[in-house]
């Protein structure tokens, strides 16, 4: 994974004993991991396998890649509750492309190969997230608010474009020439599912960006103190528009992986999934009130609830159990959080 | 260090009512307090003078419960107590003025000042009871603040009257007082004095730090210097004056300077013409219809009373407020309209007055605040470049003399001078043309200040065109080219750097004091 710690990239150093209490918090999301994966092995000899490990991770990878955008979102000192709705427009958006665009005027069906119809969707989750981004810059509303309407009116979208029903035939055909869809939830590079690698992919990419551009300095620097980056030239406004459309987008790429692993889209598809991303940055040590996080510790928190969440599976656990478990270790790292942050205070 | 002052307590007809002995405090690698003895004395002032970084404020929070020591003993009336917190220590009857101010700013003045001691009745909090105490306090302090209005709303020296309201609402016994007049006008710190001299007369002891060595010898019966985290010196105030205290504290004597000469002018960099600006309700004038000139290599001070319309002034020319009407031009070039950003680019910068608000971002290192302003010029290719940006560093941390451990520590680590200087370091950094500074001079101490005035007056012979406001009168008459005295959003009168203090303070509509 991606070197992202803030403290690293930090000129004169004192190296031996730079990112200390990163690494101890890192090392708590650590920890929990190892022991869930410990637990479960020894409940189940089917969990640490390297099958099981890799189905997991796809199931992961869908968090993963809400829970870098919300990251993105989250240290600027905003939330973004829309990420679970847009995702499942995003693959309604998809599935309509894919079923065919009637032109009625011409009297023809239109379909869009598969990259068309990737740029497409990745697009418009893009736009989405840019209006709550100017809200947000703009119009000062806050983020919380913005996001929950986003929630809605996405949703709201997906039900009418279906009906409420479910796109099933996302496999395309040979003769209109887009098929290929389910490459992406389906396929494997040597070996490792293309879901993971593009979560893999884009943690890199988004820890690079956190950890080395002015851009993400700029994300840092927004969420830390507003006013003082504002005075020192940030470009609040157009950082604001960035994490929000960045955040929509990612929300999209993740609409797509999961309508292609499931080869259909369905308008419910990513309910709650926000709350998810939101507990991944958590515990991955982001703070909510913005200025702290990284993606190194996103990933963990994410890889936390999702082999946390499928080892209650494996194992039996009622589902109504996995909700009480899940909810837990959520309090206890935002409990952890507190207390590394709480005693840090000026 | 003077052999004749020994920094132990002696005999005193007075009693001793809090005392530190041998308090060590350590953070980390930094050794804040190397073993210190203080003493606080029984209805009078006792002045902490030091450095930036001495520990002055980590020994008062180590008095009022904020921090633990290290190691040592505090003694209250005479018996050893350990404080768990800073509302045990007030429940002890010690409470203090912090130097940043603490105050929740999304609540209204009444609220912050009653926050934690809320006067409940059976029908819940009895804000009538708590709102009449405010006025009462208020007044007490000369402040015409509504107890209704959000602390946000303030302008910073009435956040530090609200601030000290809540710290003498508690009826304390012990009260102390961390700079808390970095941010008034002399008219403001002279009715705190009145209130102090109430204080002692009711028989509460008083610690007082402050930057303004004068201001302080007028109101203090004791005097302890602190250096580097030791008591180097102790004297009560009838054997000692300004000249001790500097040489206790820095070794040498200090004047801030006077206006660099031996050079033209330039041309006019910072033009301002007839800018005026409102309000957040839009009636009342706060900049009204001024007009102003700075030139290259020129240096102009504004003075003025709290409320006189600096501060809007200048985040107006920097572009954080909108100008009603009238243009900004930097070398000619017309920039009203211009973002924050691209001023900076174009060289105009501002170093804000309320660093914790406007100048710092406390999740960042220090070194990241101080590329802060500049990370578009260390952008090699798609990333900044370390290398880059360590030499910017360095060089701005050199330049305006922070003392730091490293600049990979969080910038709440520093000493609030230290934190001043590093927001004067961001923007100095950017090598502007022109550069505005509001009160720069801020809880900074002699030493700095000198260093400030002096980095100012470099530049200046360099060709940069200097604007920067003061509340102290004695700061006016020290680098500055030219002195303009502000009076509620006009400008009341222009003088050269011949001029007396008495006459620019006739000017800014204040009551001469003496
Ligand atoms: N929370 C902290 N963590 C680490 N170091 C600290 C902390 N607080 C203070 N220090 C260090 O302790 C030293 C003393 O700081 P302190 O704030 O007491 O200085 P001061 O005398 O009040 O200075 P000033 O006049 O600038 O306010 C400084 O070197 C400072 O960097
Ligand atoms: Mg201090």
């Amino acid at each position: 994974m991606s070197s992202t710690d803030v403290s690293k990239m930090n000129p004169t150093a004192a190296k031996p004993k730079i990112n200390i209490a990163n690494l101890l918090i890192e090392g708590r999301a650590f920890g929990a991991l190892l022991v869930i994966i410990i637990f479960f092995s020894l409940m189940s000899p089917n969990y640490l396998t390297i099958s099981n490990l890799l189905i997991m991770s796809s199931h992961v990878a869908i968090y993963g890649i809400l829970a870098i955008g919300m990251l993105l979102v989250i240290l600027t000192g905003g939330i973004d509750l829309s990420v679970g709705s847009v995702l499942g427009l995003a693959g309604i958006i998809a599935g309509f492309l894919m079923q065919g665009v009637t032109f009625n005027a011409f009297g023809v069906i239109l379909y869009p190969p598969v990259w068309a119809v990737t740029l497409m969707t990745l697009a418009f989750g893009a736009f989405l997230g840019s209006i709550t981004g100017v809200l947000v810059a703009y119009l000062r509303v806050p983020s919380f608010v913005a996001t929950l309407g986003i929630l809605y009116v996405a949703r709201g979208i997906a039900l009418l474009i279906t009906n409420g029903l479910t796109y099933n035939n996302l496999g395309g055909n040979e003769t209109y020439g887009n098929t290929g869809f389910d490459w992406l939830g389906f396929n494997r590079l040597f070996g490792i599912p293309v879901s993971v690698i593009i979560l893999a992919l884009l943690a890199a990419i988004f820890g690079i960006i956190l950890a080395r551009s002015a851009f993400g300095r700029w994300i840092y620097a927004t969420g830390g103190n507003q006013r003082a980056a504002e005075l020192s030239g940030v470009p609040v406004p157009f950082v604001h528009i960035c994490v929000y459309a960045l955040s929509g987008m990612l929300s999209s790429v993740a609409g797509l992986v999961l309508s292609s692993q499931l080869t259909s889209a369905g308008p419910t598809a990513g309910f709650t999934y926000e709350m998810i991303a939101i507990a991944a940055v958590v515990i991955g040590g982001a703070s909510l009130n913005g200025g702290r996080g990284n993606v190194r510790g996103t990933m963990l928190g994410a890889f936390v609830i999702g082999f946390l969440s499928d080892g209650l599976v494996i194992i039996g656990v009622s589902a109504y159990w996995q909700t009480v478990f899940t909810g837990a270790v959520i309090v206890l790292a935002v409990l952890l959080n507190s207390l590394q942050y709480g005693g840090k205070r000026l | 260090m003077d052999t004749s002052v020994i920094p132990v307590a002696e005999p005193e007809t007075s009693e001793i009512v809090l005392s530190a002995r041998n308090v060590a405090k350590i953070f980390g690698s930094i050794q804040a307090l190397k073993g210190v003895n203080f003493d606080v004395r029984s209805g009078q002032v006792t002045a902490l003078f030091g450095e930036n970084g001495a520990g002055k404020s980590t020994l008062m929070k180590i008095l009022s419960g904020v921090y633990k020591p290290t190691s040592g003993t505090i003694i209250l009336d005479g018996n050893p107590i350990e404080f768990d917190s800073s509302t045990d220590a007030r429940n002890h009857g010690i409470s203090i003025i912090h130097q940043e101010l603490s105050l929740a700013p999304n609540m209204t003045v009444r609220d912050n000042i009653f926050m934690g001691r809320e006067i409940r009745t059976m029908k819940g909090v009895d804000f009538a009871e708590e709102e009449r105490q405010c006025r009462l306090l208020l007044t007490e302090l000369e402040e015409n603040i509504d107890p209704r209005t959000k602390v946000e709303d303030l302008r910073l020296g009435q956040q530090q009257i609200v601030e000290i309201a809540r710290a003498l609402s508690v009826n304390s016994r012990i009260l102390i007082m961390d700079e808390p007049t970095s941010a008034l006008s002399a008219s403001e710190v002279e009715v705190l004095f009145k209130v102090i001299r109430d204080l002692k007369a009711k028989g509460v002891s008083i610690v007082y730090i402050s930057h303004h060595l004068e201001e302080a010898l007028q109101i203090t019966d004791h005097a302890v210097v602190l250096r580097d985290g030791n008591m180097t010196a102790y004297a009560p105030r009838e054997d000692i004056d300004l000249e001790w205290i500097v040489r206790h504290m820095v070794g040498e004597h200090f004047n801030l300077g006077s206006p660099p000469t031996g050079y033209p002018f330039g041309d006019v960099v910072l033009k301002v013409d007839e800018v005026t600006v409102a309000d957040a309700t839009g009636n009342q004038k706060l900049v009204d219809e001024l007009s102003l000139d700075v030139r290259a290599g020129e240096i102009v001070c504004i003075y003025g009373l709290m409320g006189a319309g600096r501060t809007e002034l200048l985040e107006c020319l920097a572009g954080r407020l909108v100008a009603r009407h009238g243009r900004v031009e930097l070398n000619g070039r017309d920039i009203t309209r211009t973002s924050i950003a691209e001023r900076i680019a174009e060289g105009l910068v501002l170093v804000p007055e309320d660093r914790q608000r406007d100048g710092l971002v406390q999740t960042m290192t220090i070194g990241q605040n101080l590329s802060l302003a500049n990370l578009r010029r260390l952008v090699r290719g798609l990333f900044t470049s370390k290398r880059l940006e360590r030499e910017h560093v360095d060089n701005a941390i050199r330049r305006t003399t922070v003392k730091a451990g490293s600049p990979d520590h969080l910038i709440g680590s520093l000493s609030g001078g230290n934190q001043q200087k590093v927001v004067i370091g961001k923007m100095w950094s950017t090598n502007p043309k022109a550069i505005l500074l509001d009160e720069p001079s801020r809880g900074i101490d002699i030493g700095a200040k000198a260093e400030v005035f002096r980095l100012l007056a470099e530049g200046a012979r360099e060709g940069l065109a200097v604007l920067y406001t003061t509340s102290e009168v004695g700061e006016c008459l020290s680098v500055a080219h030219r002195i303009i005295v502000m009076h509620k959003g006009k400008i009341s009168a222009e003088f050269g750097s011949d001029v007396t203090k008495a006459r620019i303070m006739a000017a800014s509509g204040e009551a001469v004091v003496h």
